[in-house]
């Protein structure tokens, strides 16, 4: 009899399922072997690399500044913060000094792009696990930040800005501004170009005096949201020693618990004179997480607000002037042979970095991002090593998705904040 | 900062003394060498001894020393970044495969988690074994890659292209057509070239 009842009860399997390459909640080219019992996840087997381009491989063959704008390519949704931990490493093995409005600019656009970054993180989440509205409403922001990027670096998104010793030019005096045409009329071409008539820093102080209220407006939409809540709480748990023994950084471990931030503990540039306070979790479950990347945003607002009063008051040099690894000026350039020099072989044979190894780490919107660079004297890298927050974080998925329901997966791979150019380099 | 690094000197001379290479200072950083047979009780020491207490490992990486300038020494290197959260300071170590031709490391994936990925990655991209690992595929190329491309002796163009083949109606791999060249040559000047003062 037990053995006929026994042989009644299918035989139940476990489900291996492939999510991804292409998957619109994959955040880019991942993909991701799931083994299901039911539609309980037993384990995951993230497959990375497809979007592999051996940047590190290519630096050694490129000159140190030839490099600069592959850090860029990295993580493409928050672009400048990846050459500043370049050139705090070359700069380090060089030993220049960075004028100090260039590291006034380079901490207001660091905070740009950690608004930029958890906008487009947040955005995402809510899109991933089934509030389409919030992304609308977080990328009608990040437009602003583009257009300050644009008007200061030419480019919306790789702007190739920093230079080791300094920035590439100071900020513009004027604002583009949008024209009338078929579809606009002059009222409202007027109306959308009033904040756009002063400088640079009017503009961005502008975005600055509006950015809280958008703030609160998602909090309004998600904070106490309780499709949110139920598919957030307690989801993708970590505790703070395993986040340690995870190598997590960032807003995954600062949603542990652990009062982490380099701005703060290894300050680099300016972030020693500014004031603003570091926002962890308790839980470490994704809502703390987008809770600690919603005050992160406020913060970045802060600090951005008081480099804009610095920059506004102190004119100055924004790049070293030690022409060994900075050009001169044109105007200098054309009217002194010494000068011509200088930039003939600062652009054809490029700078020559003592040998050394350097490893300098910044507190990326991801967490920690840092370049250990390598020199052995010559005019290109000997190696360049990236380390990304991302590796950590995707690496620890198989543990944060345990145990949870496939459905679940988007959630993890939302607050995990994944972008696969800075995962697969 | 400086006078915490020569803290952190001081104690590891305390704790290790022989055990490990002499620790240098240098660029605002502290690297130490371990001998091959030390590394995994060093490690294990450098996390765990309350007067060190580098809980997180921020990085491994692997790098072929083959073709640098004056450099006649071991090959390959696995060179970690800790970090102690509770100290708040950094070190590098360094620890060098004994073999050439088949270099071996000591897994450090037991110590902390986070090995798990950058070993592998140094599998795939050096070649470096990692003993100990319990995974080790590689990670970021390709399924049924063949070589080990970051290292030195390995073309940057590589050795295969993949195309479409209308005739047989698949991807193919097929040797590359693209003949490798170099833009700017790799220059090493004399001592102190680059060092600055260049000011006009």
């Amino acid at each position: 009899m037990v053995t006929e009842k026994a042989a009644a009860v299918p035989d139940v399997k476990n489900y291996t399922i492939n999510f991804g390459p292409q998957h619109p909640a994959a955040h880019g080219v991942l993909r991701l072997v799931l083994e299901l019992d039911g539609e309980v996840i037993v384990r995951a087997d993230p497959h990375i690399g497809l979007l592999h381009r051996g940047t590190e491989k290519l630096a050694e063959s490129r000159t140190w500044l030839q490099t600069l704008p592959f850090l860029d390519r990295l993580d493409y949704t928050s672009m400048i913060p990846s050459e500043h931990a370049y050139c705090l490493a070359v700069e380090r093995l060089l030993g220049v000094e960075v004028p100090i409005r260039a590291q006034y600019i380079r901490v207001m656009i660091d905070e740009m792009a950690r608004i930029l970054n958890h906008l487009l993180s947040i955005g995402t989440h809510a899109l991933d696990i089934g509030a389409m509205t919030m992304v609308l409403y977080t990328f009608r922001e990040r437009e602003d930040i583009f257009d300050v990027l644009e008007a200061l670096t030419g480019i919306r998104m790789h702007g190739a800005y920093y230079r080791p010793g300094g920035v590439y030019r100071d900020l513009p005096d004027q604002m583009p501004k949008y024209k009338e045409n078929k579809f606009k009329n002059a009222q409202t071409v007027k109306e959308l170009n009033e904040a756009r008539s002063g400088s640079l820093l009017d503009f961005l102080e502008d975005f600055t005096n509006r950015f809280p209220v958008y703030v609160s407006e998602y909090h309004t939409l998600l904070t106490d949201n309780r499709i949110w809540k139920q598919r957030t709480v307690g989801i993708g748990v970590i505790s703070p020693e395993r986040a340690l023994q995870k190598g997590f950084s960032g807003p995954m471990l600062r949603g542990s618990g652990i009062e982490w931030d380099l701005r703060k503990k290894q300050p680099y540039e300016v972030y020693d004179r500014m004031d603003f306070d570091i926002p962890v979790g308790v839980n470490g479950d994704c809502y703390d997480r987008y809770l600690v990347r919603m005050e992160e945003m406020l913060q970045a607002n802060r600090i951005i607000k008081q480099c804009i009063e610095w920059l506004r008051k102190n004119p100055g040099p924004v790049i070293t002037d030690d022409h060994k690894v900075a050009p001169p000026s044109r105007e200098k350039m054309k009217g002194s042979m010494e000068e011509l020099i200088h930039h003939f072989k600062l652009f054809s044979e490029g700078m020559h970095v003592p040998a050394g190894e350097a490893y300098a780490a910044i507190e990326h919107p991801k967490g920690e991002m840092a370049v250990w660079a390598v020199s052995d004297g010559a005019n290109k890298p000997y190696r360049i090593r990236l380390h990304t927050a991302g590796i950590p974080h995707l690496a620890g998925v198989d543990e944060l998705v345990r145990g949870h329901m496939l459905a679940d997966a988007t959630a993890v791979i939302g607050t995990i904040d994944l972008v696969l150019g800075d995962v697969d380099r | 900062m400086s006078a915490k690094l020569d803290r952190l000197i001081r104690q590891l001379k305390e704790s290790f003394g022989e055990r490990i290479g002499e620790p240098v200072l240098a660029f605002g950083q502290v690297t130490i060498v371990v001998p091959t047979g030390n590394y995994l009780d060093v490690v294990r020491q450098l996390r765990d001894d309350p007067a060190l207490r580098f809980e997180q490992l921020m990085d491994l990486g692997g790098i072929d020393y083959s073709e640098f300038t004056g450099y006649s020494g071991k090959r390959y290197a696995a060179v970690s970044q800790l970090l102690s959260i509770t100290h708040n300071w950094r070190l590098t170590v360094k620890v060098f495969a004994e073999d050439d031709e088949f270099p071996v490391v000591a897994s450090v994936m037991d110590i902390w988690n986070s090995a798990n990925w950058y070993e592998r990655e140094a599998f795939d991209l050096f070649g470096i074994h990692f003993e100990g690992h319990v995974d080790l595929r590689r990670l970021l190329t390709d399924y049924g890659f063949v070589g080990h491309p970051y290292r030195k002796d390995f073309p940057l163009s590589g050795y295969v292209e993949m195309r479409y083949d209308p005739e047989q109606k698949r991807v193919i791999y097929q040797p590359i057509t693209i003949e490798p060249r170099e833009v700017t040559p790799r220059i090493v000047r004399e001592d102190g070239y680059g060092k600055g003062g260049g000011r006009a």
